[in-house]
């Protein structure tokens, strides 16, 4: 009371009801301390006042820095940020080149199919519409989990899809209720289809969604917009020019990702359309010969290395993996004993059995260890001379074949014959012969994939077995058994060369490229290194071997074509054990069972078609490679090729086309021939007395 | 005796007459206030308009709702500050009562409980509460003697701690933590000794982990994304990465008026509402962001001035807290819209869209208005 002079009473806006309580409480003689309080109440919260001012500017002055820092010195880096917000550069799909035949006919194309999308961040209640629209469309459970994944890793305004290629029932029932469903769409995509099916699985192959992996093999910026990419066959092989170049389109967008206009456009680059070497026809009368049973076929236009057709049995429907096949279907398919996804015409290793004797003809003739007249007598056995082992013909029941010479042993398929050649030949100028034709490695086929076999060698032995090379290897050699390996593919590209006598293409698959522009590029032969014998009459001794074998020897089950055929039948045994009995013994199970071997080439004059055949755990190769050629030579149907639905109007190329290429080669091969004749002359001479002793 | 008694409205106008001699006076509006709000809320119409992607349903709301906040504004500035002070009581247990309703019979929106349905329009008794607040404690410290003690403070403290934690309840952390925020301010402008300040902050701190355990899934989100946006871009840090950019992009003068890419391509979450003043960051730069903190500064320091002219211990108490907590909430939203400060979820003062909080904004500026204009003039 004593600091509080009247002066400062006067000062202070004084209301009225403090002035009263303060008259009311000096007059009451109340604690003095309530006078005081008011002028100190009012000191305290002028003070805490003034420093909540103070506060607040210093946070005022700290959210002005920020701003200024944000607006000022990062404006750049965040004006870029924004650019990227709402500029999208969208990938635009080319479209994937069209795989043809020979003659035109589709075998794989692109149709639209039809999928169910989800954008979650427009479904309000995600779970109640998921169940009401199972109550719609099937949905499997993969379908589910797969749908559940993808939510997880996308955002949330991404389009998810939850079923692929809806059926039209199934758009219809959709597009009635799709009031219903917010954020459900059905989108359109350009997806593979194989039309043939299975018929032609081993050859293209299929494409598959694109993995992590294929992402990194290849360029991803063209895969951008790329949903699925080759993943076996053709569809692998020729990858880059199917694909085509990714385009794309600058586009303003909103945050939901949807475009507001186009700004700017690259168009995408379509993959080139490709002809296969395939005649689509043969192909399948090639598959229907072999009636469901396992094995391959192979045929291959000789002139040219061409190949015709290419048949793995069994096969799958390439078209189930397009769209990613269910766990439980691909379990199934490998699994299965058959192996279906198993090329066997690329990677089929096979003994050659008997179908290797020509081959090894040709090289004791070439090296002189034979003559065409050199004869043997074959009491149905034979035994390396200072050995126990006694190696037996497959007739050794019969008594053997008595006299043979070369033509007679390749006729009746005289093992005998060849095991005394072969030794007197050696392993390593059989291997030799083996190894001109192309056995032993890859063919070099467009296509990858496929496997070398083996032609057996002393090192080989050596190293994978551990075990040093027998005089009798190379015995059990000579008749296709033993260690040597050839695939169905490697076969009929020998036999090939036995047609054309000696002179070599690659195998290929690619016909010709049609580019962007409409232009269609046909694909050259590609000749490689001719066999060269010492003396070309050697061919004419085989081959016409060969041909008797339909006329008269081990071919009978071919029957008696009315074209000239040359050929060459085996077995190849599946199990040791069963080499004794007989092959129509039935009780012998069906999977150990011998595989049959058939190769041929017709017509003799002019090879059209060089085939090579294996039938598994059965003995119809024969039967099944005259189908093939009945086929190819003769049907009216596919000479005509009209009745076909695939047809294209007019064919791709005109027929004329292909025979300059056959005359082409030809006289190439003729050329060889000759140069080497005189070279070779006399080394024959000098060989041939050397080996009379054989007789 | 009843303290009321001394100062009902027709004995101060008798007495006092010469208070009222001009129009706004006798209609106890503070011009300047009134100047500022307006100069506000017209900034705020444009913004919105911009914000909504001229979406004229929407503006028109809006217009509503400030024709709707000025009626109110107006309406209770014609009460004098002892007509709050009396009703304190009433008005708390009301408030209270509202909240608790909410939890029973509230409208869930966005997971959230926080909506009343009177039939005409929604409201949210958690923004009432926010005016509410400062009148209990500045209505129960108006008895007491100041600073107060551990008693008075404990007492208070549950004035605050009991709405606070219905709020919670809705769940509505932002909100939540802006009353117990209006409690402290109570209590600082009351004196409250630094010594208790210490020890809160304490408590606070030593709180926080364990507090941790009660909050749900999507607050905790927001701290830690807080603490680094970039943890999750598509998720919970996508509000304050698209906000940064829109602020950040709009530069010194900005992309200009509704050609913000960031809202008006949806980029910008919330853009109308929570985040609206990355919108003013966009499209009108810097320049546009200082000129809009400079209207709110304008009408803190009116405030602060009302608080620091204002005479009695309730009035200067509510006052002082009310302009602090207009303060606050502004600059809360406007640290969390830069990233400085965590997303609470608070929307930015008269110009978010938003009834409740347009109105309980526009309540607040009319108790401050009652409080300038019923202030007793001493003749010299």
């Amino acid at each position: 009371m004593n600091w509080l002079t009247p002066a400062d009473v006067s000062n202070i806006e004084l209301p009225r009801d403090c002035a009263h309580r303060f008259l009311r409480h000096t007059l009451s003689m109340n604690e003095r301390l309530t006078i005081k309080n008011y002028i100190r109440e009012t000191r305290l919260f002028r003070l805490r006042l003034i420093i909540a001012v103070v506060v607040a500017f210093i946070a005022t002055l700290l959210l002005v820095a920020r701003l200024v820092d944000l607006q000022i010195l990062q404006h750049k880096h965040y004006t870029t940020l924004s650019a990227k917000n709402d500029i999208d550069l969208r990938p635009m799909t080319p479209r994937r080149g069209i795989i043809y035949d020979r003659n035109g006919v589709i075998l794989a194309k692109n149709i639209p199919v039809f999928s169910l999308m989800v954008r979650p961040d427009r479904v309000k209640d995600l779970k109640n519409a998921l169940s009401q629209i199972k109550g719609l469309i099937t949905i499997s459970d993969d379908d589910l989990q797969r749908f559940q994944k993808a939510l997880k890793q996308h955002r949330k305004f991404d389009e998810i899809p939850l079923k692929v290629k809806l059926n039209d029932q199934e758009v219809a029932i959709f597009e009635v209720n799709r009031f219903k469903f917010p954020g459900f769409s059905i989108q359109a995509e350009l997806i593979r289809s194989y039309p043939f099916q299975d018929a032609f699985a081993h050859v293209l192959g299929y494409v598959g969604r694109i993995n992590t992996q294929e992402l990194d093999r290849v360029d991803a910026s063209n895969y951008a917009g790329t949903n699925f990419i080759g993943k076996v066959g053709i569809e692998k092989y020729y990858e880059s020019q199917l694909h085509g170049e990714v385009g794309y389109s600058k586009v303003e967008t909103d945050a939901s990702g949807e475009v507001l206009r186009t700004l700017d456009q690259l168009p995408p680059i379509k993959g080139e359309d490709i002809y296969l070497t395939i005649d689509s026809q043969l192909q399948i009368a090639a598959k229907n010969a072999l009636n469901n049973k396992p094995g391959a076929i192979v045929a291959i236009q000789p002139s040219t290395g061409q190949v015709l057709a290419l048949v793995s049995q069994p096969a799958y429907d390439p078209n189930d993996f397009v769209i990613g096949i269910s766990h439980k279907e691909f379990n199934a398919l490998q699994s299965d004993m058959t192996h279906p996804l198993y090329n066997r015409a690329l990677r089929g290793l096979y003994p050659p059995g008997s179908t290797i004797k020509p081959f090894i003809a040709l090289a004791g003739l070439s090296c002189g260890t034979v003559t065409p007249k050199t004869r043997i007598f074959d009491p149905g056995w034979y035994q390396i001379p200072g050995t126990k082992h006694i190696f037996r013909d497959w007739t050794w029941r019969q008594g053997g074949h008595g006299w043979t010479n070369l033509n007679s042993a390749i006729v009746e398929s005289c093992d005998t014959y060849f095991y005394i050649l072969a030794h007197k030949l050696g392993i390593d100028r059989i291997d030799d012969m083996l190894a001109q034709f192309g056995f032993g490695k890859p063919t070099g086929i467009d296509m990858g994939e496929e496997l070398g076999g083996n032609i057996p060698t002393p090192e080989w032995k050596w190293k994978v077995q551990g075990t040093k090379w027998y005089a009798g290897d190379t015995v059990q050699t000579s008749i296709g058994q033993g260690y040597t390996q050839t695939t169905p593919l490697q076969l009929a590209a020998a036999t090939a060369t036995l047609a054309n006598r000696g002179a070599r293409f690659q195998p290929q698959l690619l016909y010709a490229v049609k580019t962007p522009d409409g232009e269609i590029a046909q694909t050259d032969p590609t000749q490689i290194d001719p066999v060269i014998l010492n003396h070309p009459n050697y061919w004419d001794v085989v081959l016409k071997a060969m041909q008797g074998v339909i006329t008269k020897g081990t071919g009978y089950r071919f029957g008696r074509p009315p074209y000239t055929v040359a050929a060459k039948t085996g077995t190849a045994q599946v199990s040791k054990e069963q080499y004794d009995k007989h092959e129509k013994d039935l009780n012998i199970p069906e999977q150990l069972r011998d595989n049959s071997v058939f190769i041929a080439f017709a017509p003799f004059d002019h090879p059209q078609i060089a085939v090579a055949v294996i039938v598994e755990h059965n003995m119809n190769a024969p039967i099944v490679a005259r189908k093939v050629l009945d086929y190819y030579l003769l049907s009216e149907k596919h000479l005509n090729c009209t009745t076909t639905v695939c047809r294209l109007p007019t064919p791709l190329i005109p027929a004329t086309n292909v025979i300059p290429a056959q005359t082409n080669v030809i006289p190439a091969k003729a050329g060889i021939q000759t140069n080497v004749i005189p070279a070779k002359a006399g080394i024959q001479t000098n060989v041939i007395p050397a080996k009379a002793g054989i007789q | 005796m009843n303290l009321n008694r001394w100062a009902t409205p027709s004995k101060k106008r008798q007495h006092c007459g010469t208070q009222y001699r001009t129009l706004p006076q006798l209609l106890h509006i503070d011009l300047i206030l009134l100047a500022c709000l307006i100069a506000l809320v017209v900034f705020g119409f444009f913004i919105l308009y911009s914000a909504s992607n001229q979406q004229t349903n929407l503006v028109i709301q809006e217009i509503l709702h400030i024709g709707m906040g000025f009626l109110l504004l107006f309406f209770l500035a014609q009460f004098p500050p002892h007509f709050y002070q009396r009703w304190a009581p009433l008005l708390f247990a009301v408030g209270v009562l509202l909240l608790a309703a909410v939890l029973v019979i509230g409208r869930i929106d966005k997971g959230a409980q926080r909506w009343i349905n009177l039939g005409l329009f929604r409201f949210q008794p958690s923004e009432l509460m926010k005016i509410i607040i400062p009148i209990t404690l500045a209505w129960y410290f108006a008895h007491q003697s100041l600073p107060p003690k551990i008693k008075e403070l404990s007492i208070a403290g549950l004035m605050v701690i009991i709405p606070a934690v219905l709020t919670l309840k809705e769940p509505d952390l932002g909100t939540a933590l802006l009353l117990v925020m209006s409690g402290v301010c109570v209590l600082l402008l009351a004196g409250i000794s630094g010594r208790w300040l210490f020890l809160a902050a304490i408590i606070v701190v030593i709180a926080l982990p364990i507090s941790w355990h009660f909050l749900h899934g999507y607050q905790q989100q927001r701290i830690l994304t807080f603490l680094n946006p970039e943890r999750d871009p598509w998720g919970a840090g996508y509000h304050i990465i698209q906000s940064k950019i829109a602020i950040g992009s709009g530069g010194a003068f900005g992309k200009g008026w509704l050609k913000g890419t960031q809202s008006h391509l949806h980029f910008l979450p919330e853009h109308a509402t929570d985040f609206i003043f990355a919108v003013v960051g966009e499209e009108f730069g810097l320049f546009g962001t200082l000129v809009l903190l400079f209207i709110y500064l304008l009408i803190t320091a009116r405030c602060f001035y009302i608080a620091f002219q204002s005479q009695t211990t309730f009035t200067r108490l509510l006052a002082g807290s009310l302009t602090l907590m207009f303060f606050l909430s502004f600059l809360i939203n406007m640290g969390m819209v830069c990233g400085l400060l965590p997303v609470v979820g608070l929307p930015l003062p008269l110009i978010s869209y938003g009834g409740s909080s347009m109105l309980s904004t526009m309540a607040s500026f009319g108790i401050l208005m009652s409080i300038y204009s019923h202030r007793v003039l001493i003749d010299q």
